[in-house]
């Protein structure tokens, strides 16, 4: 059986995750689908913390101050503003979960947005709304106003 | 090379429940944020917990809770498919999980129907 000669394409076998991953160009849309994927992970992980969180604010005066509180005392040794950073790294992973998930949706219903250059635009737009919300949120938790 | 263990129905199922539980999540999200964010001042106990008082909010935030439940697990699902290869261990760690996010949502229950 004669077949044409296939041109022989490069394989790239056993990634490294640490010597080829950092080198790869990553569009805006990779870096928003990424931190889609992380900010996911980050909720679940975090998802106990959530729910005490939750448990303590809805269960009673006295519980939904002492909630209060540790952001001012902390907790055991973990001073209070490390609760607070922890806090806004979850609103941020909620903020970002949430506009890249519109995006997706957004994408799924729409054939005129699966462009690059929607992805694209919509990638950036997806980034500066979740920091700037990100970074209002903060200022707030952190009492600046 | 991984067998095909089930059909493209349940694909597009997967894909399907991962839109339909974000939509209702996304809109019990405006829904609180907007009762949280119509009062002046920082929010006071008494207007949180009334928030969750209703029999029917409980209710609507039971099914919510059942919703995020359904979409956290198809998402890590996805990420355990992607990263993990050996298969005892993605096995291990999709047990954990539900264990876990069960554990979590029947916390959540308790909570709201204590109140």
């Amino acid at each position: 059986m004669t077949e044409p000669v296939k041109k022989q394409r490069p394989e790239f076998r056993n990634i490294n995750a640490f010597t080829d991953l950092p080198s790869y160009r990553l569009p805006l849309a990779g870096l928003v689908s990424i931190l889609h994927r992380i900010s996911g992970a980050l909720i679940f992980l975090l998802m106990p913390g959530i729910i005490w969180v939750f448990d303590k604010s809805v269960s009673s005066e006295i519980s939904f101050g002492k909630f209060k509180g540790v952001f001012q005392g902390g907790w055991g040794f973990v001073p209070g503003w490390a609760l607070k950073l922890v806090a806004l790294a979850l609103i941020w992973a909620y903020l970002h979960h949430f506009i890249a998930g519109l995006r997706h949706l957004w994408m799924d219903t729409h054939h005129a947005a699966v462009s690059k250059e929607f992805g694209k635009s919509s990638a950036a737009f997806t980034l500066i709304l979740g920091s700037l919300l990100t970074l209002a949120l903060g200022l707030k938790l952190f009492g600046i106003y | 090379m991984s067998i095909n263990f089930g059909s493209q129905r349940l694909v597009v199922g997967a894909w399907l429940a991962q839109r339909v539980t974000a939509g209702l999540m996304a809109l019990f999200t405006v829904v609180v944020l907007a009762q949280v964010l119509l009062g002046r001042g920082s929010i006071g106990y008494d207007k949180w917990a009334g928030i969750f008082a209703a029999q029917w909010m409980k209710l609507l935030t039971l099914v919510v809770i059942a919703a995020l439940l359904c979409h956290a697990w198809l998402g890590v699902r996805e990420i355990y498919m992607d990263y993990i290869k050996p298969v005892a261990l993605r096995l291990s760690l999709q047990v954990f999980s539900i264990v876990w996010l069960v554990g979590c949502a029947g916390w959540a229950v308790l909570v709201l129907w204590r109140l």
